[in-house]
């Protein structure tokens, strides 16, 4: 299985981040091979839409979870049509919330914000 | 002549001039593109005679024709397309309708479809023609209400032209600006209007367009932040319409100042004579 985690910071342990679309980096956690890698997020500094591009660098990645702070709801949308599960992560750094997810103890998105919508004219 | 009438910030007096320009020197045509709240048709009281609604081409694909190529999803830098389990999804309201999509699309699946977004509507009150556009509720832009106006008014036909324009200093309001012959800048007397005076001042300055400013809501012998700013920047008043509670009564009971009182309408006259000077200079 593949997880992901926007995180902050292409190294280490890195913080969550606070944003889907928006993050750095995305943590992909392969639980078979276990290993790591980073992928960069190509819209973090798109005008607007970033939500929905970060929802399919994770399909294409071929994520089937992701850990996530805040989740808007188009990228919702595209997550939930790909059958990309989204959880609601703890703030904190990206292996504490991995384990929380394998523990058991983080659940399913009950409800997406509307999003922030970045440059709508 | 075409003129548009901006400001900085909404309350400012762009309708209360606007429609008082276009009453004082008919016949003339008076396009309300403040197409988020257009209520210059309130003054006017047309008789609407003609209305069309206004829609913008979003993207469809062909799932059989689709394979999956990305190429339109990769395209798109405002991404309003994502590809998932064989079906591509369209945020039409992200869609900023370029087209780009369908060209590039090298099977030919993606066609485009008409997405309505608002309506214009068209009508006469005495000698003045009245435009109105109108975005559909949730919509995220004005902005192709605002083209579909300026279409059908880009010709005066020797008439002048009056463009109430959105208030700020966006893209919807240099849409407003690009193809106007003069730019009427209102200002009210507090140091939030000098500012959005300031803010669109620059502006015009960027579009080169010929320009002058209306103090709106003068005091006598009162500071005014907005005449200081103009004063210290070189800026060309072109009139004075002060505080009065009888034209803010006028207002608010959504009647046309200048067609009421001779006053108010040599007021209104003088102000655009004094720009038709400037643009004939």
């Amino acid at each position: 299985m593949k997880m992901i985690v926007p995180v902050e910071g292409a190294s280490g342990n890195s913080e969550i981040s606070g944003s889907l679309g928006r993050a750095p980096y995305y943590l992909l956690y392969d639980t078979e091979a276990e290993v790591s890698t980073y992928i960069e997020n190509p819209v973090a500094d798109s005008p607007s839409g970033a939500g929905v591009g970060a929802a399919q660098t994770l399909i294409d990645a071929g994520a089937d979870v992701l850990l996530t702070l805040r989740c808007g709801d188009r990228a919702y949308e595209v997550l939930r049509e790909a059958g990309i599960k989204v959880f609601l992560a703890i703030s904190g750094d990206a292996e504490s919330n991995i384990e929380a997810y394998l523990q058991g103890r983080l659940s399913e998105f009950a409800s997406v914000h509307e999003g922030h919508h970045h440059g709508a004219v | 002549m075409k003129v548009a009438v901006l400001s900085g910030k909404g309350g400012t007096g762009k309708t209360m001039l606007s429609v008082n320009l276009a009453a004082a020197s008919g016949p003339s045509t008076y396009v309300d593109c403040d197409v988020e709240e257009p209520n210059g048709h309130l003054f006017f009281k047309p008789d609407e005679s003609f209305g069309e609604t206004v829609s913008v081409p979003v993207p469809r694909a062909d799932r059989d024709e689709c394979d999956g190529c990305m190429a339109c999803v990769r395209f798109c830098r405002y991404h309003a397309l994502a590809y998932s389990l064989d079906r591509l999804i369209v945020f039409d309201d992200m869609c900023h309708s370029c087209g780009g999509c369908a060209e590039i699309c090298p099977r030919k699946a993606i066609t485009e479809h008409p997405r309505e977004v608002g309506v214009f509507r068209t009508g006469r009150s005495g000698d003045v023609s009245v435009y109105t556009g109108t975005m559909n509720v949730g919509e995220a832009a004005g902005l192709p209400v605002i083209r579909r106006l300026l279409e059908m008014t880009a010709f005066s036909y020797g008439k002048n032209i009056f463009i109430d324009c959105p208030p700020g200093s966006s893209c919807s309001v240099m849409e407003c600006i690009k193809d106007a012959d003069f730019c009427v800048l209102v200002a009210e007397p507090t140091i939030f209007g000098a500012h959005n005076l300031e803010m669109v001042s620059e502006l015009v300055r960027v579009f080169g367009r010929p320009y002058g400013v209306v103090l709106n809501k003068v005091i006598e012998n009162e500071r005014d932040p907005s005449e200081e700013y103009c004063l210290d920047n070189g800026l060309p008043i072109l009139g004075r319409i002060p505080f009065d509670i009888g034209l803010g009564r006028t207002c608010s009971e959504a009647r046309i100042a200048s067609r009421e009182n001779v006053v108010f309408e040599r007021m209104f006259r003088e102000i655009f004579e004094k720009m038709t000077e400037m643009v004939s200079r």
